[in-house]
């Protein structure tokens, strides 16, 4: 092993026998390739970003025969024709120029048994990059099934690669893979068939003579026939901004004088490749002569159908919502309980003061808010995956692309969308769907603006606070108009992002519509694990580290002896048989009044205080100031906020008697109510509009792999949220 | 000769040749539309925009305006 193969990053890659192997996973969407992954490398994953784009990184390791082997799983990809920096990335690590993941050993390509032609188009390319190539045909089952009869050996023979046939959903075949990819790092790279004609490969030796002129660095054989192909490809951009004018020049002389020689581009690749795949599967691959009516046609005669498969999306997107919205409440609840349950143990075991502060307030309350969004993320990748592992979740986009186009997305982005009306934070995460970064960027960065679950309780507290319980229409409607705001905000917002920062050649359309098949249970599974664990581990501690912060800064400055003591009293009371009431009720009072003090002197306080010039226009007074100030890590903490802030303990919900009347007797130092209908809405609209929602911000961090995109809509949103309010409450007061 | 978009649904046609060189025209030739291919519309969304098409084998959702790049030659029954 010499020095040319060991990686930058990578500290174990050591030079010697121990450097771990690497080993590419790579193939089309909906063949099984992340199925295979997962049931070769198991729960062990590492996951993260390559540097600089959004595309996640997958490594397992795995220990075969003595060696160590790292798994890296590629993106799904139809082609390895990159337009994007995000496509160059699997190009990149397939030729070894990804310095976070070093020099392929081996490439194990996956294709779908029932569909080989289609997936032979993407080994074509694979074969030019001179690697030992593992091809594995997934899924015989169905091709069994659609009546596709595959000569696997001869397959190989042909292409020159060992075959694998598989059933990644069943665990069948995976021995024989194993064994395979051991075989085939030892072996030497495969000399790919020469499918172009002659003139191509004159005109790509030109262009490496012209780039070495041009003191360009050496590039990869594969890479100057990108450039070639790839008309406003990425490989063409980046020549682009090195060389501006002549590079482009002597790329489009090139592919007219490749066009006068019958080798039209882009036709030609397509058309030689695709030629080179019937040829391979010639004599390999019998049909049953006639094309069968399956199942899976039937099914989607059924699906998408312009009503009837409209129907049953809606009922299946209420069911997904439904889940997420009030299956995972009683799950919400326990979690609630159980953190309820701790902080009472550590508050009997702790005398009152800034440790069991920091324990209850800051640590358990931060930990209890991470755990809490884990039950509506579990449901909705529970069902998510039962989509997409079905093969229903294209046919969702099909269904909804049109109407998403309007807003200049596409139907990819309607369950994303959708799903963050329970939780922003799981519909962040399910954009991964969305292969073209500008939507999906656009996608997430609306996302936080509908509303919520956790929005709830803070309309429910303010509708209640300005609309009679008796009049339930006037209620409805008024909440209503909180969700529509919501969503017409975004639509705007995505219009706006898309002319301006997202703004680019609209992505194709262009998907394959698998076949139906039952889901695997297994993968289910591993699905909502994975989300899970992604949230808790890369989330977690950046929402835990807020809570703290915001804890930190309720509780300092600020002399809590008089409070510590008055509430060893209290406790020292609650133990007693019977309590002096009158004596409980007096504390209780004295406990909230210094509670309010302290909070009023603390830097939160004063941050209160010192904003109130700004939030005046909007009709709130510092306490509401406050209210907004604490509630960033999570919106629905105004609640106790005010709770604490109005002196009647934290210990209130959004339908509380005390909390409602303390609020409407509210007054401003001149005697005027603080709360009117105006100021109420004004509340609303602000909560309905802002990113108070850490949990939300730092998995948009997690997802983006940059700290600018949460930056950014915590801005976008906060500004919206404060001119939303502005106007409300200033135009809501020409009609008081 | 006409074009994709302007199928009824169960028709068969086959391709001729696709319009530009952009990333639309590189996903419709990477998808197998290729010279010679045959292909069947099986249905549209309910909008009457995406169109379901059958093609080497596959199901492949294609916008109109995707559609409308591909150039055809009905196949008569």
């Amino acid at each position: 092993m010499t020095a040319l193969n060991s990686s930058a990053s990578d500290s174990t890659s050591a030079d010697g026998p121990s450097r771990p192997l690497k080993v590419a996973l790579i193939g089309n969407p909906n063949t099984g390739k992340s199925t295979l992954f997962n049931a070769l490398a198991g729960l062990r994953a590492r996951v993260g970003n390559y540097p600089g784009v959004t595309v996640e990184k997958k490594i397992g390791r795995v220990r075969w025969d003595k060696r160590d082997i790292d798994l890296i799983d590629l993106p799904g990809t139809y082609s390895l024709s990159p337009r994007s920096l995000d496509e160059l990335v699997s190009v990149d690590v397939l030729l070894g120029r990804q310095q976070d993941v070093g020099q392929i050993d081996a490439v194990v390509c996956i294709v779908d048994a029932s569909n080989l032609e289609r997936n032979l188009y993407l080994l074509s390319q694979i074969l030019e990059l001179k690697l030992p190539v593992v091809l594995v045909l997934n899924m015989c089952d169905v091709a069994a099934a659609r009546g596709t009869a595959i000569e696997a050996e001869a397959l190989a023979e042909k292409l020159g690669v060992v075959v694998v046939q598989t059933e990644a959903h069943r665990r069948v075949g995976l021995d024989a893979l194993q064994q395979a990819i051991i075989d085939s790092v030892s072996r030497d790279g495969i000399e790919p068939p020469a499918l172009f004609p002659d003139a191509f490969y004159i005109e790509r030796d030109q262009l490496a003579e012209q780039l070495a002129e041009w003191n360009e660095p050496a590039m990869p054989g594969y890479l100057l026939e990108r450039m070639l192909l790839d008309v406003g490809g990425q490989v063409e951009t980046q020549l682009a901004d090195r060389q501006p004018e002549r590079g482009l020049s002597a790329l489009a002389t090139a592919r007219e004088r490749l066009k006068e020689a019958g080798c039209r581009i882009p036709m030609t690749e397509a058309r030689v490749r695709y030629a080179w795949a019937r040829e391979m599967l010639t004599g390999v691959v019998t049909k049953s002569a006639a094309r069968r009516v399956t199942t899976s046609d039937k099914i989607d005669k059924i699906l998408t159908h312009r009503l009837g498969g409209l129907l049953i999306f809606c009922g299946l997107m209420f069911v997904v919502f439904l889940s997420i919205f009030t299956w995972a409440e009683p799950f919400m609840g326990a979690i609630e309980t159980a953190q309820g349950w701790v902080s009472d143990f550590v508050t009997g075991a702790i005398p009152p003061g800034a440790l069991r502060s920091l324990l209850v307030d800051g640590v358990i309350a931060g930990v209890g808010g991470v755990i809490v969004f884990l039950p509506q993320i579990a449901f909705l990748f529970f069902f998510l995956a039962i989509l997409e592992d079905c093969g229903y979740m294209a046919r969702a986009a099909f269904l909804m692309d049109k109407l998403m186009t309007r807003i200049g997305l596409s139907g990819k982005s309607f369950v994303p969308l959708m799903s963050s009306f329970a939780c922003a934070i799981p519909g962040v995460m399910a954009t991964r769907v969305i292969e073209n970064r500008r939507d999906r960027m656009v996608t997430m960065l609306v996302a936080p603006l509908m509303s919520c679950s956790a929005r709830l309780p803070v309309y429910v507290l303010l509708i209640a606070l300005f609309i009679p319980s008796e009049q339930r229409l006037e209620r409805g409607l008024v909440m209503f108009a909180m969700y529509s705001l919501g969503v017409v905000v975004a639509i705007l917002v995505a219009w706006l992002l898309k002319k301006t920062f997202f703004k680019g050649e609209t992505p194709p359309f262009v998907m394959e519509l698998p076949s139906y098949k039952w889901p695997s249970p297994r993968i289910v599974l591993h699905r909502v694990y994975d989300r899970s664990k992604a949230f808790v581990t890369r989330a977690g501690t950046l929402i835990f580290a807020t809570t703290v912060i915001v804890w930190a800064c309720a509780y300092f400055p600020g002399d809590h002896g008089e409070l510590n003591a008055v509430v060893a009293e209290l406790e020292q009371l609650d133990s007693m048989e019977e309590p002096d009431e009158d004596l409980v009720a007096a504390l209780s009072e004295r406990q909230n009044q210094l509670s309010a003090r302290l909070i009023e002197g603390s830097i939160l306080g004063r941050m209160g205080h010192a904003i109130e010039p700004v939030v005046k226009p909007l009709g709130w007074d510092w306490k509401i100031g406050v209210g907004a100030i604490a509630s960033f890590p999570a919106r629905e903490v105004i609640v106790a906020t005010l709770g604490t802030i109005y002196s009647l303990g934290s210990e209130v919900d959004e339908e509380d008697a005390g909390l409602l009347g303390a609020i409407r007797g509210a007054e401003w130092p001149d005697g005027r109510k603080v709360y009117n209908t105006p100021v109420a809405l004004s509340v609303m609209v602000f909560f309905a509009l802002c990113a108070q929602c850490a949990a939300t911000l730092m998995v948009i961090r997690r997802e983006t792999n940059s700290w600018r995109w949460p930056i950014f809509t915590f801005a976008y949103m906060t500004a919206l949220a404060y001119v939303g309010a502005f106007v409300t409450y200033q135009v809501g007061m020409m009609f008081v | 000769m006409t074009t994709l978009d302007t199928l009824t649904e169960n028709q068969r046609a086959r391709i001729v040749d696709v319009d530009g060189d952009d990333g639309i025209a590189v996903r419709l030739l990477e998808m197998g539309l290729t010279e010679g291919e045959e292909i069947e519309l099986l249905g549209f969304a309910p909008l009457g925009d995406p169109i379901e098409f059958f093609v080497r084998g596959y199901r492949i959702s294609l916008r109109k305006s995707e559609a409308h790049r591909v150039q055809v030659e009905l196949i008569e029954v």
